[in-house]
């Protein structure tokens, strides 16, 4: 099966310390990967890398068969993160967020704003700035990017976080609906149970490196569309 | 392969994006105006009641209070693109990097054309100077010189923007560049305002659009090195 994910022998220095050191790993197209590992243990540098947002020191990484450094254009077309920025302007509203951002990608189409803000729950709150918003209207905010965006391979690092039990809901449905729709998805979380119950893979992360509890499993609510 | 916009979409997209977060908190608008006023009032202050030694420095006053408020402009400018890291998520977007400078460019340049537009009246007030003698070059002086603030003061200011004392940083980096440019608008500004016997203003003229084809080259070249990891 083809890779939508080869991490090839990768390490990555911030000043004198190494956050992900000499890591391989292959994740094949479709698949959902959870990412595992103690504060610092370079899952989130390890994302931003696979975004293009930075890239590695030492080795390489390919996203769908093109090096993430090389292809950088292409490929943030077909990628998106969900992080701990959210990337949103505080002064403009959800509404103006998410509009300029279909303007970018040239996908605006009547109505789909709306559906969006809707569908994450933030629909009657589509016309106020953000910065009125809670961490947990944010992190929606930051799902309906990412929704908006249909990319081939979503990143969600830490999702859960600041969210409500309704929320937490529908972020799981929305995991689940990109996996069984063929997205590949790379799931970090502290939560490892709900984690690997979204998964079909599971790598752990000890100080960068490679960890002995990494292991493949086949988590069965993440095998198909729900 | 997903659509693509150009590059002057996304450029025109970055200015209006600035445009609308200027307009809806409007408080880097204000704060640049009561602070150019202010600079304006105290040039008047120092040089004391002398009306022609206020009127033949009036085109130094005026750049003077523009460069400035330029420094809190471009500083703000890359404030709001730090907040939730959105000038990242823009790059993710993507946005090319270049689309981003050009609207940044002109988005701040606009705002310091209008800021000049403003002090002009008040400048005619402190210094007793005629705008009559030649508006239109007057206009293309101001709008040159807001461009040529503009074009090295937004690679200076994305620069400067992680610094920890960013707000040193930007002036000390940012000034020497821009003695050339200082020396034309003024210059450029005198002729306008003032008698030119020699006919200068043309030569000012042209020599501040080279300016700003340089600035806006260079800028357009370095840019995405500041923004992006290579």
């Amino acid at each position: 099966m083809e890779s939508a994910l080869e991490i090839k022998d990768v390490s990555k220095r911030f000043g004198t310390r190494w956050a992900v050191s000499r890591l391989t790993w292959s994740l094949p197209m479709g698949k959902s990967l959870l990412l595992t590992g103690h504060n610092g243990s370079g899952k989130t540098t390890l994302l931003r890398m696979i975004a293009t947002a930075t890239f590695p020191t030492a080795g390489e990484i390919s996203v769908f068969g093109k090096e993430t450094r090389k292809h950088r254009d292409a490929l943030r077309h077909e990628v998106a993160l969900i992080s701990h920025a959210s990337f949103h302007y505080e002064d403009l509203t959800a509404a103006q967020n998410l509009s300029l951002l279909a303007k970018f990608l040239d996908a605006e189409k009547p109505g789909v704003v709306k559906e969006l803000l809707e569908r994450v729950g933030l629909g009657e709150r589509a016309d106020s700035p953000v910065r009125q918003f809670s961490a947990g209207m944010r992190k929606r905010l930051s799902l309906a990017r990412l929704l908006l965006k249909q990319p081939r391979l979503a990143l969600f690092d830490e999702p859960f976080g600041e969210l409500d039990p309704a929320g937490i809901t529908q972020m799981e449905g929305v995991l689940r609906d990109l996996t069984a729709r063929g997205t590949t998805v790379v799931l970090a979380t502290h939560l490892i149970e709900q984690g690997l119950s979204l998964t079909q893979e599971r790598l752990h992360l000890d100080q960068g490196r490679l960890s002995s509890e990494t292991v493949h499993h086949q988590s069965p609510s993440a095998q198909g569309p729900l | 392969m997903k659509p693509k916009i150009s590059l002057l979409t996304a450029a025109w997209l970055v200015l209006r994006k600035d445009w609308m977060i200027e307009w809806r908190t409007r408080a880097r608008l204000t704060a640049l105006i009561f602070f150019s006023l202010s600079t304006l009032l105290l040039f008047s202050f120092a040089m004391g009641p002398d009306i022609n030694a206020l009127r033949a420095h009036a085109a130094g006053y005026l750049w003077l209070a523009l460069f400035f408020a330029s420094v809190l402009s471009l500083g703000e400018s890359f404030r709001v693109e730090g907040e939730n890291q959105a000038l990242l998520g823009l790059v993710l977007t993507p946005v090319e990097a270049r689309a981003i400078f050009l609207g940044k460019v002109f988005g701040n340049a606009s705002l310091l054309f209008g800021l000049s537009l403003v002090l002009l009246p008040v400048a005619v007030a402190l210094y007793d100077i005629d705008l009559a003698k030649a508006p239109l070059a007057l206009l293309a002086t101001l709008f040159l010189g807001s461009v040529g603030i503009s074009a090295p003061g937004i690679v200076y200011s994305a620069i400067s923007s992680n610094a920890r004392a960013r707000d040193v940083m930007l002036p000390l980096l940012l000034f020497p560049v821009l003695v050339p440019l200082l020396l034309a608008t003024v210059n450029a500004t005198k002729f306008c305002l003032g008698p030119d016997p020699q006919e200068q203003l043309a030569s000012w003229l042209k020599l501040l659009c080279a300016f700003d084809l340089i600035y806006l080259s260079l800028g357009f070249l370095v840019f995405p090195k500041v923004v992006e990891e290579d």
